[in-house]
C-alpha cells in the first residue's frame, strides 16, 4: 500500500541502479531532507541544536566513516576516538597557524590529515585481521591520545593543554565560538553531513565499494577475482579516517569549542562508534544515523523524561538511563541482530504487501 | 537567511517569556554518579541545603524564593554543555560547574549569554583578571594561591629552605591537574628544589607506576592534585608504601573524608590545604538541622552533613546568595537577573561581622572582590587527617599565596586569552 511498485516502471539502468528505487521511498527521502534543510532550522533553539541536533550530526559522519571499515571492508577498529582527536588537533593547528582560512577548508584539510595518519595505522591490517586488528587500532587510540597529551606543540603550549576553537565566519555567519548562532552551527553541521553521506553512499556501490565488500566477504576469493587487498583496505582506512576525521574536527569546532584530549577523545568514544554502527546496522549509511540517533538522543530523551517529565532525583535517573539503554541493546540485538537497518528494512518489506500479506 | 534568523528570534523571545521569573534560579550542575561522585555527592547537597534553609527560614532571598533545578554532569564535558543548555532558560543567575573541564567549556558561552559563572578555586586561574573574564569569578582563591600556600607549608616543614629538596607533583591528567605546573616551576626558580612531574590518567584508578616512580625517587614532598576517586586510591597507594604521609599535601580537592577513609589507619597525618572550616561547630548547623534536616528537605541522604565538600558546598552557596544580596542592594530590585548577579558578585565584600551574623564566624576568610581582582584574598589553611578521631584537624592558621610571583603569571595568561579570542581589556574605572 505504501510502498507501491505497479506501475512503477525502470527504462534504463541508472534508473534501475538508484539508491531508492520506489518511488514512494524516493519522495519520503526528499521530504526527510527538505524538512532538515527548510523547516528545523525554523523551529530550532539553542538547546535543541547544541545538545541534541548538532551532536547527532556529527555522530552520524563518524559513524558513517567507521561503518566504511567496518561494515563494509570488515576491518575492526577501535581506534576511533584517537582519529577523532587527529582531526580536532589538526583543526586547531591549521586555524590558529592560518588564521584567514575559510573554516569549511580548515575542515576537509583536518579531514585529509586524519586520512594520513589512519592510513600509517591501516598498514598493520595487511598483515593481522579480526581481534588481532582491533588490537593493533586500540593502539592508536592510547598512542594519539598520549601524544596530544605530551607533545604541548599540539596545544599551542597553553597552560592547561585544552584547545579552544577561534571564531570562524562563513559567508559572514559565525560558524564556530560562543556567538555563533544554533541555525548557523546546525546548517554547516547539515551541510557536511548531507555532502558526506551521499559520498558515501555513492562510494560504497561503485568499483571501490565493491572491492571493500569483497575483501570484507572472502579476502583470498576476492584476491583471486583481481581485487587488490593492499589498496583495498588502504583505501578503506583512509577514507574512513577521512570521515572520522571530519567528524572530530566539527566535534572540536562547531560543537564542543574547547578540548581536552583524554576526556573528550578518551577509548568511550571509540567504543561508542563502534555501538552505533553494530545497533544500527554494518554496512549501511541509514544504520549509521539510526545507531547515531540511539545512541546520542535516547539518553537526552530518557533524562528529560525521567528528570524533567517525572521529577526523580538527577542520580537516580542517571543510573536508570544506564540500565534502559543497556538493556535496549540488548533486545533490539536479540530481535535483529543486523542492527535498526535491518529492522527497518524488515518494516518496509512488510509495508510493500500491506495489507495483502502472501 | 534574514527570515531564518527574524524566526530564530522570534522563537528566542519565546523561550525566554516562557518561564515564570518568580524564582531566583540557582542552578547545580552536580555529579552524583560516575568516578567523581563521591567528591561531587556532598557538595552538591551543601549548595541545596543551604538554598532550602534560607528558603525555609528567610523565605528566599530578600523575599525571593529560591529554586535549584539539579542536572547531572556525571563530570563529562558533554553532559555539562547540554545540562547548562538545558538549565540556561530557567533564568539561571550563576553556574558553579564544580569541574574544571566544564569550566572551560562554559567561559565563551556564559560570557557571550551574559550568565557569570564562580569556579570557586577552580577553573580557569587567570579568570583571576577581571579585566578579560567580566563574566568570570574565582573567589576566594585560585590553584596558583593554593601552590603558592602548598609550597610555603612544605618550605615550614623543612625548616625554612627548600634549597636542594625535591618536590613531586602527582596529578589529575587533564586541564585540573596541568594548572599549577607553571606556578610551580616559577616558584621553584626562587626555592630551588627540583620538581618531578607525575600525571595520573583519568579517573586515576590506576597508579601503581606512579607509586613505583615515588618510591624509588623518595621525594622530600608530594604535592597531590587528585579528585574523586583518584584521591582515595592515591592515599591508599601512599599508606601501602609507607610514604611519610606529612610530607603528603593535597591541594583543597584532595583532603575531604571520602579520600581518607577507605585507607583506614593508613591515612593518618595525610595533609591538605582548605579554605573552609571543617565539622559541624558552627551556629548554622543548628538551623540546618531545624529547617532542613527535620523537616526532611535534606538534600542526598543526609550522611555528608558537616564533611568537608559538604561544607564547601554551602559555602559556595552562601557567596552566592550573599552576591544575590548584593545585586538586590545595587539594583533596588528583588527579581535580579543574571547580569544584575555579576554586579553583585563584582562588588561583593564578606566580611568577618557578617560571617557572624550568618552563623558561620571564622569559616572561611574574607572576601572582597573588585572588578579588577576576581579571584578574592587566596588565603587557605593547612589540615591533617587524623585517623584515629575521624576527622580533619587544622594545624596552620590561614596561610597567604605569595600573589608578587602568581600576578604576573595571571597577567600573561589572560593576555593571551585575550589575543587568541581578539578581546579588548575592559576598563575599570
Amino acid at each position: 500500500m505504501f510502498y507501491r511498485e505497479a506501475g512503477d516502471f525502470k527504462t534504463s539502468y541508472a534508473a534501475d541502479g538508484q539508491t531508492f528505487p520506489i518511488t514512494f521511498d524516493r519522495w519520503r527521502y526528499f521530504a526527510v531532507v527538505a524538512v532538515a534543510f527548510l523547516a528545523i532550522p525554523f523551529l530550532l533553539n539553542e538547546y535543541l541544536a547544541s545538545a541534541v541536533l548538532v551532536p547527532f550530526l556529527i555522530w552520524s559522519i563518524i559513524a558513517i566513516g567507521l561503518n566504511i571499515l567496518t561494515g563494509y571492508c570488515g576491518q575492526v577498529s577501535l581506534g576511533t576516538g584517537g582519529f577523532m582527536a587527529v582531526g580536532a588537533y589538526a583543526a586547531y593547528k591549521i586555524m590558529t597557524a592560518v588564521p584567514d582560512l575559510n573554516i569549511l577548508v580548515v575542515i576537509f584539510l583536518s579531514g585529509g590529515v586524519t586520512a594520513c595518519v589512519g592510513l600509517l595505522f591501516g598498514l598493520p591490517s595487511l598483515r593481522i585481521k579480526g581481534f588481532y586488528l582491533a588490537v593493533a587500532t586500540l593502539a592508536a587510540q592510547f598512542f594519539l591520545v598520549w601524544l596530544f597529551n605530551r607533545v604541548p606543540w599540539f596545544y599551542n603550549y597553553s597552560a592547561s593543554g585544552q584547545i579552544n576553537a577561534p571564531d570562524r565566519t562563513m559567508f559572514g555567519f559565525l560558524i564556530t565560538g560562543p556567538n555563533a548562532t544554533p541555525e548557523a552551527k546546525y546548517l554547516f553541521c547539515l551541510i557536511i553531513v548531507f555532502a558526506m553521506a551521499w559520498l558515501a553512499r555513492n562510494l560504497t556501490r561503485g568499483r571501490l565499494g565493491r572491492s571493500w565488500m569483497a575483501i570484507r566477504d572472502m579476502d583470498i576469493a576476492a584476491e583471486i577475482i583481481g581485487v587488490n587487498p593492499l589498496r583495498a583496505k588502504l583505501s578503506a582506512f583512509a577514507v574512513s579516517s577521512f570521515f572520522v576525521g571530519v567528524g572530530g574536527a566539527l566535534f572540536f569546532t562547531v560543537y564542543l569549542g574547547a578540548v581536552e584530549v583524554g576526556e573528550a577523545f578518551g577509548i568511550n568514544k571509540s567504543f561508542l562508534a563502534l555501538f552505533m554502527i553494530i545497533i544500527g546496522g554494518l554496512g549501511s549509511i541509514f544504520g549509521s544515523f539510526a545507531g547515531a540517533a540511539f545512541i546520542v538522543l535516547l539518553p537526552v530523551l530518557l533524562k528529560n523524561i525521567m528528570v524533567g517529565g517525572l521529577g526523580w532525583p538527577t542520580d537516580i535517573a542517571a543510573h536508570f538511563e544506564f540500565v534502559i539503554l543497556g538493556a535496549l541493546i540488548i533486545f533490539f540485538l536479540i530481535v535483529e541482530p543486523h542492527g535498526l537497518a535491518a529492522l527497518w528494512r524488515t518494516i518496509k518489506e512488510k509495508l510493500r504487501l500491506w495489507p495483502f500479506p502472501h | 537567511m534574514r527570515l531564518i534568523n527574524l524566526t530564530g528570534l522570534a522563537v528566542a523571545g519565546l523561550m525566554a517569556a516562557t518561564p515564570v521569573m518568580a524564582d531566583l534560579v540557582f542552578p547545580s550542575l552536580s555529579y552524583r554518579t560516575g568516578p567523581f561522585a563521591a567528591s561531587g555527592t556532598p557538595f552538591a547537597d551543601g549548595y541545596a541545603d543551604y538554598f532550602t534553609l534560607l528558603n525555609e527560614r528567610d523565605g528566599g532571598i530578600g523575599g525571593v524564593k529560591v529554586s535549584v533545578p539539579e542536572c547531572e554532569t556525571g563530570y563529562n564535558t558533554e553532559k555539562g554543555v547540554e545540562c547548562y543548555e538545558s538549565t540556561k532558560g530557567l533564568g539561571a543567575l550563576v553556574y558553579q560547574p564544580l569541574s574544571t573541564g566544564i569550566t572551560y567549556q562554559l567561559i565563551p558561552k556564559a560570557s557571550a549569554d551574559g550568565i557569570p559563572i564562580h569556579s570557586m578555586g577552580y577553573g580557569r586561574t587567570s579568570a583571576a583578571n577581571g579585566k578579560v573574564f567580566e563574566w568570570v569569578f574565582n573567589y576566594p582563591g585560585t590553584y596558583w594561591d593554593a601552590a603558592s600556600i602548598m609550597v610555603q607549608h612544605a618550605k615550614d616543614q623543612a625548616g625554612g629552605s627548600l634549597e636542594g629538596k625535591t618536590i613531586a607533583l602527582l596529578y589529575h591528567n587533564s586541564a585540573y591537574g596541568k594548572e599549577p605546573i607553571r606556578t610551580l616551576e616559577e616558584i621553584a626558580k626562587n626555592e630551588g628544589y627540583s620538581l618531578t612531574l607525575i600525571p595520573v590518567d583519568s579517573p586515576g584508578q590506576e597508579q601503581k607506576s606512579q607509586w613505583l616512580q615515588i618510591r624509588r625517587e623518595r621525594p622530600d614532598f608530594v604535592l597531590f592534585w587528585g579528585w574523586g576517586v583518584m584521591n582515595q586510591v592515591a592515599v591508599q597507594e601512599a599508606a601501602n608504601i609507607r610514604y611519610p604521609m606529612e610530607n603528603f599535601i593535597g591541594v583543597w580537592w584532595s583532603g575531604a573524608e571520602p579520600d581518607v577513609l577507605p585507607a583506614g589507619d593508613g591515612a593518618d597525618g595525610y595533609k591538605s590545604v582548605n579554605f573552609t572550616g571543617v565539622g559541624t561547630g558552627f551556629p548554622i548547623f543548628d538551623d540546618i538541622q531545624t529547617h532542613v534536616v527535620d523537616k526532611g528537605l535534606a538534600a542526598g541522604d543526609g550522611s555528608s552533613i558537616g564533611q568537608v565538600q559538604y561544607n564547601r558546598g554551602l559555602y559556595a552557596a552562601m557567596l552566592a546568595a550573599e552576591a544575590a544580596l548584593k545585586a538586590q542592594e545595587i539594583h533596588g530590585t528583588a527579581e535580579i537577573d543574571a547580569a544584575m548577579m555579576r554586579d553583585g558578585m563584582e562588588a561583593l565584600d564578606v566580611t568577618a561581622a557578617r560571617m557572624e551574623e550568618l552563623g558561620l564566624p571564622g569559616f572561611a576568610p574574607e572576601v572582597s572582590v573588585t572588578c579588577e581582582q576576581h579571584s578574592g584574598p587566596g588565603i587557605a589553611l593547612v589540615q591533617q587527617w587524623n585517623a584515629g578521631e575521624q576527622k580533619w584537624e587544622p594545624v596552620t592558621d590561614f596561610i597567604a599565596a605569595d600573589r608578587s610571583v602568581i600576578e604576573p603569571l595571571v597577567a600573561e595568561d589572560s593576555a593571551a586569552y585575550a589575543a587568541e579570542n581578539g578581546l579588548e581589556e575592559r576598563s575599570c574605572e
